[in-house]
C-alpha cells in the first residue's frame, strides 16, 4: 500500500476518508484544580489491516484518547464525566454524538479492547469461558450456550491456549499472566473486530511474554485484517508492530509519521528525547541512557506556547516564538509531520550532528 | 475437602470447650474467691446449715472444681443424676442443670427461648437485607444526588440510634398510642398471623438499625467495585448496563456482605438481648440478663454456651459459602 494510512483530515463536514477516523478529539475534564485538558484537538486516520502505535508518557493522554473512541468515559451530567467534543468516525459512523446505547452495541462487536493488566481486568468471579461466552452472547443474542462455548474453546485455541477445552472452565487466577493476556485477546476477538485497540497489552507481562503477545496481536492481526491501535510508553513496543507512529505530548500530537520515517529521522525534540532513553541492542554500548529532562506537563495549566518548551533544550532557537506560539502539525517529509518552531533545516543538522551519534 | 469439615469441626468442639471452661471458672470460681456460696443462691440467704449441705451435695458443689467442670461436660454428652440420698432425679442429655431459680430443667428452657430469639433474628434478617441492601444500591448508582443524602443520613441515624431509644419509641407510638401492633409473643406453630403481627414492630425496629449499617456497607463497596477495571472490561464487551451492575457489579459486592450477614445473624440468634429486653419479649438474650441478675449460674453457662455455639455455626458457614462464592478461596 504506497498510500500513507495517516493522513492531514480534510475539511471538517467532509466525510471521512479512512476506516478510522479522528478529527479535533477534545477530553476536558472539569476538576475542583481546574479543567484538565487531557486530550486537547487530536487528529488521525487509519485503514483497516494497519497498525498505528500512539506513544507517549504518562499523562500525555494516550489512554484518555481510546477510552474516549470506545465511549468508555462518563457520559451526560454525571460527575467526572468529561466534556468530549470532536468527531470520531468507525467505518461511516459518528460516535462521539451517537447515541449511547448505539456505540454499546458497536463496543465489543465492532471495536474491542484489550488492556493494562489483565489480571484486574478480568472478573474474578467468573471462569474464562464464562467471560468469553458473555461477550458473543452479548452481540449474537440468538446463539445458545453451547455454541458460544464452543466458540469460546476456539478462541482460546487460536490465542495459544494449552488444552483449551479444559481451561474454558479455569478462573483468571488459574492462569499466568501471558495466558491472561492471550484470554483478554480471546475475549476481545471473540466478535471478529475490525478495529482492536490495545493499551499497553505488555506493560504488565515480563519481557519473554512480551514478544510472545506482540507476535500474537500481530498475527491475529494479519488472519483478520482488523486495525489496531497500540498505545504504549514504549517505542520499542511500536518499533515491532506499528505502520504509523503518533507521538503525543501534553494531550496533543507532537509528531506523526511511518514508523520507519520516524525512527530514521525523527523531526521533534521530545521524540528524540523518547529514542534517547530508549536501551536498544543493534546499536554499541552507551554509558547511559539520556532522559528527557523535567516531568510532564500540568495538564491544567499546559505551558504556553509549545508545552514542550520548559523541557526543549532548543527553545532558545525559535526566535523567542516557542513559549508564545503553539507550533502546529506541518510536513517535514512525505506523510511525516512535526509540530515544531525549529526551522526544517535547523532541525535535520541538530539530529544528524548532535542526536544520531548519540542514539 | 473433607479433611476441612473434619479439621474445622475438632475446631468448634474445642472453641466452644474454651468458652464453657472460662464460663464455668468465672461462674463458678469467682464467687469462691469472693467468699460467698453457689449452694446459697439455690437454696436461698435464709436456709438453714443442713439444707444447704444438701443442695451443695445434690449440685456436686462439694466436689473439686476440675471434677465439676468433668461432670457438667459428661452431663451435656450423657445426662446426669441428681441425688439427695434420699431422692434422684434424672437430667437427660444433653443436660445443662436446673435453674437454681425454678428448679425448671435448663436445655428445654433455651429450647423455648431460642424459639423467641430466632423468630424474632428470621424476621429482622430478612428484612434488614433486603431493604439494607436495596438502599446501598440505589445509593450508590445515584451518587451525590439528593436521594443519596437523605438516605445516607438517615441511615446514619439508625447506626447511632440506640434500639432501647428507637424501641420504646417505636413501642410509645405505635402500640400505646395508635395501637396498631399488639406485642406479646404468640409461637408461629400455633397462630402464623398473630406470630408476625406481633414481632412486626421488633423486626422492624431491629431492622432498621442492621439495615443502616448494610446500606453504608453496600453502597462503599458497591462504589469501589464499580471503579474496579473488570467493571471498564464488562462495558468494554458491550454488555448493557443492567448486566455490567446486576451481575458484575453486584457479584463481588455482596461477597462482603454475605460475611457481615453470617456473623450478625450467629451473633443474634445467640441473644438479642437489647431488642428482648425492649419489647420484653422472653428469648435467649432477655434470659441471660434474667439469669445474670438473679445470679442463676446454670441458666447463665446454658446461654453462654448456646451463643457461643451460634456464633462459631455463624463463622464456619460464613467460611464455606465464601468458597462456594469466590473460586480463589479454597478450603484447605
Amino acid at each position: 500500500m504506497s498510500k500513507n494510512s495517516i493522513i492531514v483530515p480534510g475539511q471538517r463536514g467532509e466525510g471521512p476518508e479512512g476506516f478510522l477516523t479522528v478529527r479535533d478529539l477534545r477530553v476536558h475534564f472539569p476538576t475542583d484544580d481546574g479543567l484538565v485538558k487531557s486530550v486537547d484537538g487530536l487528529n488521525f486516520t487509519l485503514e483497516k489491516g494497519k497498525t498505528l502505535g500512539i506513544v507517549g508518557e504518562s499523562g500525555s493522554g494516550k489512554s484518555v484518547t481510546s477510552l474516549s473512541i470506545m465511549g468508555l468515559h462518563r457520559t451526560g451530567t454525571k460527575r467526572g464525566a468529561p466534556k468530549i467534543s470532536g468527531e470520531v468516525w468507525l467505518d461511516g459512523e459518528e460516535l462521539v454524538s451517537a447515541d449511547p446505547e448505539r456505540v454499546r452495541q458497536l463496543r465489543g462487536q465492532k471495536m474491542a479492547m484489550i488492556f493494562q493488566d489483565p489480571l484486574t481486568a478480568m472478573h474474578p468471579y467468573y471462569s474464562v469461558g464464562a467471560q468469553i461466552v458473555e461477550g458473543y452472547r452479548a452481540h449474537h443474542p440468538g446463539t445458545s450456550k453451547k455454541a458460544a462455548r464452543t466458540r469460546a474453546i476456539e478462541m482460546l485455541d487460536r490465542v495459544g491456549i494449552p488444552q483449551p477445552d479444559k481451561r474454558v472452565d479455569s478462573y483468571p487466577h488459574e492462569f499466568s499472566g501471558g495466558m491472561r493476556q492471550r484470554a483478554m485477546i480471546a475475549m476481545a476477538l471473540v466478535n471478529d473486530p475490525s478495529l482492536l485497540i490495545a493499551d499497553e497489552p505488555t506493560t504488565a507481562l515480563d519481557v519473554t511474554v512480551q514478544a510472545q503477545i506482540l507476535d500474537l496481536i500481530r498475527d491475529l492481526q494479519k488472519e483478520f485484517g482488523s486495525a489496531v491501535i497500540i498505545i504504549t510508553h514504549d517505542l520499542g513496543v511500536v518499533a515491532e508492530l506499528a505502520d504509523d507512529i503518533l507521538v503525543m505530548y501534553g494531550g496533543k500530537c507532537i509528531e506523526r509519521g511511518p514508523a520507519a520515517s520516524l525512527f530514521e529521522s525523527p523531526e521533534h525534540p521530545y521524540t528524540w528525547g523518547l529514542l534517547g532513553s530508549m536501551p536498544r541492542l543493534d546499536r554499541p554500548l552507551q554509558d547511559r541512557l539520556i532522559p528527557v529532562k523535567g516531568t510532564p506537563p500540568s495538564l491544567i495549566n499546559v505551558p504556553s506556547g509549545c508545552a514542550f518548551h520548559p523541557r526543549c533544550p532548543y527553545a532558545g532557537l525559535t526566535g523567542g516564538r516557542s513559549d508564545t506560539d503553539v507550533p502546529t502539525l506541518a510536513e517535514a517529509s512525505p506523510g511525516h509531520h512535526a509540530a515544531c518552531h525549529l526551522p526544517i533545516a535547523d532541525r535535520h543538522r541538530i539530529f544528524t550532528d548532535e542526536i544520531a551519534p548519540r542514539l | 475437602m473433607l479433611v476441612y469439615f473434619i479439621r474445622r469441626l475438632v475446631n468448634v468442639v474445642a472453641m466452644l470447650l474454651v468458652v464453657a471452661a472460662v464460663t464455668f471458672a468465672i461462674f463458678f470460681m469467682v464467687p469462691k474467691l469472693t467468699g460467698t456460696d453457689p449452694a446459697l443462691y439455690y437454696v436461698g440467704k435464709i436456709a438453714d446449715k443442713a439444707a444447704v449441705e444438701g443442695a451443695r451435695h445434690k449440685m456436686g458443689l462439694d466436689k473439686p472444681i476440675i471434677e465439676q467442670f468433668y461432670l457438667f461436660l459428661k452431663g451435656l454428652f450423657v445426662g446426669r443424676d441428681y441425688s439427695t440420698g434420699v431422692s434422684v432425679s434424672h437430667c437427660a442429655a444433653p443436660c445443662f442443670g436446673y435453674s437454681f431459680k425454678t428448679e425448671q430443667a435448663v436445655w428445654p428452657l433455651l429450647l423455648n427461648r431460642l424459639g423467641v430469639t430466632a423468630s424474632l433474628a428470621a424476621g429482622a434478617s430478612v428484612l434488614w437485607l433486603v431493604f439494607g441492601t436495596a438502599t446501598g444500591v440505589v445509593s450508590a448508582l445515584k451518587r451525590r444526588t439528593l436521594l443519596d443524602r437523605i438516605t445516607m443520613t438517615t441511615a446514619l441515624a439508625g447506626v447511632s440510634l440506640p434500639i432501647y431509644f428507637t424501641g420504646m419509641l417505636a413501642s410509645a407510638i405505635f402500640v400505646y398510642q395508635l395501637g396498631w401492633f399488639p406485642h406479646d409473643y404468640v409461637e408461629l406453630g400455633t397462630d402464623p398471623v398473630a406470630w408476625a403481627q406481633n414481632l412486626m414492630l421488633p423486626w422492624i425496629t431491629l431492622a432498621f438499625l442492621y439495615a443502616a449499617t448494610y446500606a453504608r456497607l453496600t453502597r462503599a463497596t458497591l462504589l469501589d467495585v464499580l471503579g474496579e477495571d473488570y467493571i471498564r472490561t464488562a462495558r468494554a464487551k458491550g454488555l448493557s448496563e443492567r448486566t455490567v451492575i446486576g451481575k458484575h457489579a453486584m457479584r463481588s459486592t455482596l461477597t462482603p456482605i454475605l460475611t457481615v450477614f453470617g456473623m450478625d445473624l450467629g451473633g443474634l440468634i445467640g441473644g438479642a438481648v437489647l431488642t428482648e429486653s425492649t419489647f420484653n419479649f422472653r428469648g435467649l438474650g432477655y434470659e441471660a440478663v434474667y439469669a445474670i441478675n438473679s445470679s442463676d449460674l446454670p441458666v447463665i453457662m446454658g446461654v453462654t454456651l448456646f451463643a457461643g455455639f451460634f456464633i462459631i455455626l455463624a463463622n464456619l458457614v460464613v467460611d464455606v459459602l465464601y468458597a462456594v462464592v469466590d473460586p480463589r478461596v479454597r478450603l484447605t
